[in-house]
């Protein structure tokens, strides 16, 4: 009797957790929706961390991953998760940015080393990036060496402009450079493109006089002006961003371009929701027929314990709180047609209990304790192939995999305490209430 | 009663021939690698108005993509995959694409992976399987610890376990010719549920014949075995037919994007259900009596029914 009473407000307190006001199960206030049911990036680059000595690499790698939040964040991308990826030696980023339109924006800001560069033009009037020579090395002027201080002020006529101040290599490529600049143009880009001003137009100031330790920016509008300075000072990325691909038998880094990219638009992952549900729907009513015209009155036990077992599971997924994902989902469906295998096996059990003459306690009994180490035997194997899963989508590129891992191994777990538990009780409750006592009710002909 | 145990030289026989098949398949035609396994670019085109896939595949033959593969996902959707190209070509090309056919195309999944980690992936996927089956083992190994030769049993339960991952990778290969069906990450994921899945019915049938073993309701082994699969006999087929039942309403309304994951697992219901009503407990049987012979008695008769015709014939 206690043990309803759990049960009951087992199941209650399951669904009103779940079941939210506004009514959308998947929503907001719902569960927690992976990159590719609710739309949104994922994005995996590797680091080239040769040039940094081995016992510094942890620590550089946790810097970028500070750096790429703080950019993302100025880009104004709500909930970004970054993550320090390490698998054999080489360093790795995974970055989820849901919601996401313009990924190309997003990529061209997380995977930079600098942000902006300077250029000049040549004979031909072609920019080219402008260099110069600080210790005997060739360098490009690029914002790398700004020191992170930078801001906005407005000129005399209220126009906003971004100020800025170079660390010590900065001013001396800034003096060499601008030195010889002296009444013409630099250009300053953004990637390969131009940084364009307010009007449309590249910025490319002319140089009115060598600049060492400050300069300033003008022509921006203030928003851009104001994204600018959030994204320089966010930091720069000491490591270059990109993969390590085979060329000719040997290790080469790509910079810029990601490992693994994963774009998913908001309207497909609405329509992959939709069509979970519908076949949700289709399989479970399938299901439940056949579990009550098969089994009769235990197979309407067998029912009332699959919904509890189907609130219960989505809270704590909810709870956890779980990321469903398109095959995590997979797995949850698959998990209610796995959920009743315990039930099945009792019910054979006790059927055969019955049929051998035992009475109608005796045989629920013995039925529980005889499917018992069947029950347990055999769900263990489905646990250790979830670990293994786990594991395997633990590695590079595989995220997807994980989650129906996930969903598989609770799912398996909580249908063993749903069978053992709230079948069980359910079915003493009637038995023991002397309820419903003709044997046909338990699908056995006398 | 059903009488498993008597017919199994021809459950030995069918499934030996589908391994076969499946092995000289996978030698012949190998499997079609997927983006996740041989990196490149996997993108799905919505197109509004819906176009004709002929066309759609002419057009891109004409852009230079005549290798690409496109898959119908229904509802004006087409799943496509091809060299790798960046998500700002993918965008240009969708313009282009839906420009050429008079309709909008949207991109609303695109999806790279290098080489490098289609490669690791593929190699991690082996390792799993490979991992999971040794697991398998010592586990059920374990669990039959207090019977005589525990090894036997577990040996038993992995064969038939390979044996539905050679029938299902076998089938992937000849669909991968056929029909250029890929196998991507989550094929191996709905392989190793499978691996899981098969042998949760193998241990049922074990579990039976253990108990029926101590209850020593027969002297004969052969009578135990199969007593022990006809009183499983009822929970084997409810449970597969409950699975089979969210898994094919999966299979039909799930959408393209998980389909030949849930055919995988709709294939393992099916095998996993009749390697262990057949094959695990039937190979028990034959190794616990010592009767090697009956591993080939199904190619022998065939043998012999086949001389008989020819001979007939002539």
């Amino acid at each position: 009797m206690y043990l309803l009473a759990v049960i009951v407000a087992l199941f209650a307190f399951a669904l009103w957790s779940v079941v939210p006001l506004d009514k959308s199960v998947f929503g907001r206030q719902g569960l927690s929706l992976g990159l590719d049911l609710k739309g949104g990036s994922y994005l995996v680059y590797q680091a080239d961390v040769s040039d940094i000595p081995a016992e510094n690499r942890d620590e550089i790698m946790e810097g970028v991953k500070g750096v790429i939040e703080r950019r993302i964040n100025a880009l104004g991308i709500s909930e970004p998760v970054v993550a320090v990826q390490q698998q054999e030696g080489d360093y790795g980023m995974a970055i989820q940015l849901p919601g996401v339109s313009d990924i190309e924006k997003a990529k061209e800001m997380i995977g930079r080393v600098s942000l902006l560069t300077f250029r000049e033009q040549d004979q031909e009037g072609n920019w080219i990036p402008a260099t110069g020579t600080v210790g005997g090395e060739e360098l490009v002027l690029a914002s790398k060496y700004f020191k992170e201080n930078t801001y906005i002020d407005v000129d005399d006529f209220g126009r906003p402009l971004l100020i800025f101040e170079w660390d010590d290599t900065g001013s001396e490529l800034s003096q060499q450079i601008t030195g010889r600049l002296v009444g013409q143009q630099m250009g300053i880009y953004v990637g390969d493109e131009p940084l364009l001003g307010e009007d449309g137009m590249p910025i490319a100031p002319v140089v009115q006089e060598a600049i060492r330790d400050r300069g300033q920016i003008s022509g921006l509008s203030y928003a851009e002006a104001e994204e600018l300075s959030r994204l320089l000072n966010a930091g720069r990325i000491p490591v270059p961003l990109g993969r390590w691909v085979e060329e000719d038998g040997a290790r080469v880094f790509e910079a810029d371009t990601p490992l693994y990219e994963r774009t998913v638009d908001a309207t497909l992952g609405a329509d992959s929701i939709h069509k979970s549900l519908v076949a949700a729907v289709v399989g479970v009513v399938l299901l439940l027929i056949f579990m009550i015209l098969y089994y009769r009155l235990p197979g309407v036990v067998a029912c009332i314990s699959l919904g509890i077992y189907g609130a219960v599971l989505l809270c704590i997924f909810k709870l956890v709180p779980v990321t469903l994902t398109l095959p995590g989902i997979a797995g949850f469906i698959l998990s209610l047609g796995m959920a009743v295998d315990a039930n099945v096996l009792i019910f054979e059990r006790m059927k055969e209990e019955l049929r051998d003459g035992k009475g109608l306690a005796a045989a629920v009994e013995a039925g529980f304790s005889r499917a018992w180490t069947a029950i347990r035997d055999s769900n263990i194997t489905t646990f250790i192939a979830c670990l293994i899963l786990f594991w395997l989508g633990g590695t590079l590129g595989a995220f997807m995999v994980r989650g129906f891992a996930l969903t598989l191994f609770i799912g398996v777990a909580l249908s063993m305490f749903t069978a053992i538990v709230i079948t069980r009780t359910l079915l003493r409750l009637i038995i023991g209430g002397q309820l419903v006592t003709n044997l046909a009710a338990y699908g056995v002909k006398k | 009663m059903i009488d498993f145990v008597s017919k199994k030289q021809w459950f030995f026989l069918a499934s030996t021939v589908l391994v076969i098949v499946g092995i000289v398949s996978l030698a012949v035609f190998g499997l079609r690698l997927g983006t996740d396994f041989a990196g490149g670019t996997s993108m799905t085109l919505h197109f509004e108005p819906a176009v004709e896939q002929a066309a759609l595949r002419a057009e891109m033959a004409e852009l230079g993509y005549d290798k690409a593969t496109i898959q119908n996902a229904g509802g004006g959707s087409f799943i496509i995959h091809l060299r790798e190209i960046s998500s700002a070509d993918a965008r240009a090309l969708a313009d282009e694409v839906g420009g050429a056919l008079g309709s909008e195309a949207r991109l609303t999944d695109y999806y790279l992976a290098s080489p490098t980690v289609g490669a690791e992936t593929a190699r991690n996927a082996g390792i799993a399987v490979i991992v999971a089956a040794a697991a398998m083992l010592l586990y059920i190994v374990w669990a039959f610890r207090r019977m005589p030769k525990p090894i036997r049993w577990g040996t038993c339960a992995i064969i038939a376990l390979l044996h539905d991952v050679f029938v299902i990778v076998g089938i992937f290969s000849i669909l991968g010719w056929a029909a250029g069906v890929e196998i991507d990450a989550m094929f191996s994921t709905g392989l190793l549920a499978v691996v899981g899945y098969s042998i949760n019915n193998t241990v049922v049938i074990f579990d039976r014949i253990r108990e029926n073993v101590a209850k020593h309701i027969s002297a004969d082994f052969e009578q135990v075995v199969n007593s022990s699969i006809v009183d499983t006999l009822g929970r084997s087929v409810n449970t597969s037919l409950t699975t089979l039942f969210v898994v094919l309403a999966l299979f039909l309304f799930g959408g393209a994007t998980i389909h030949y994951f849930v055919l995988v697992l709709l294939l393992g219901v099916l095998v996993g259900t009749y390697s262990s009503l057949c094959i695990s407990s039937q190979l028990l049987v034959v190794w616990e009596k010592g009767r090697w012979d009956e591993l080939i008695s199904g190619f022998r008769f065939l043998g012999r029914q086949i001389r008989g015709l020819t001979r007939a014939s002539t």
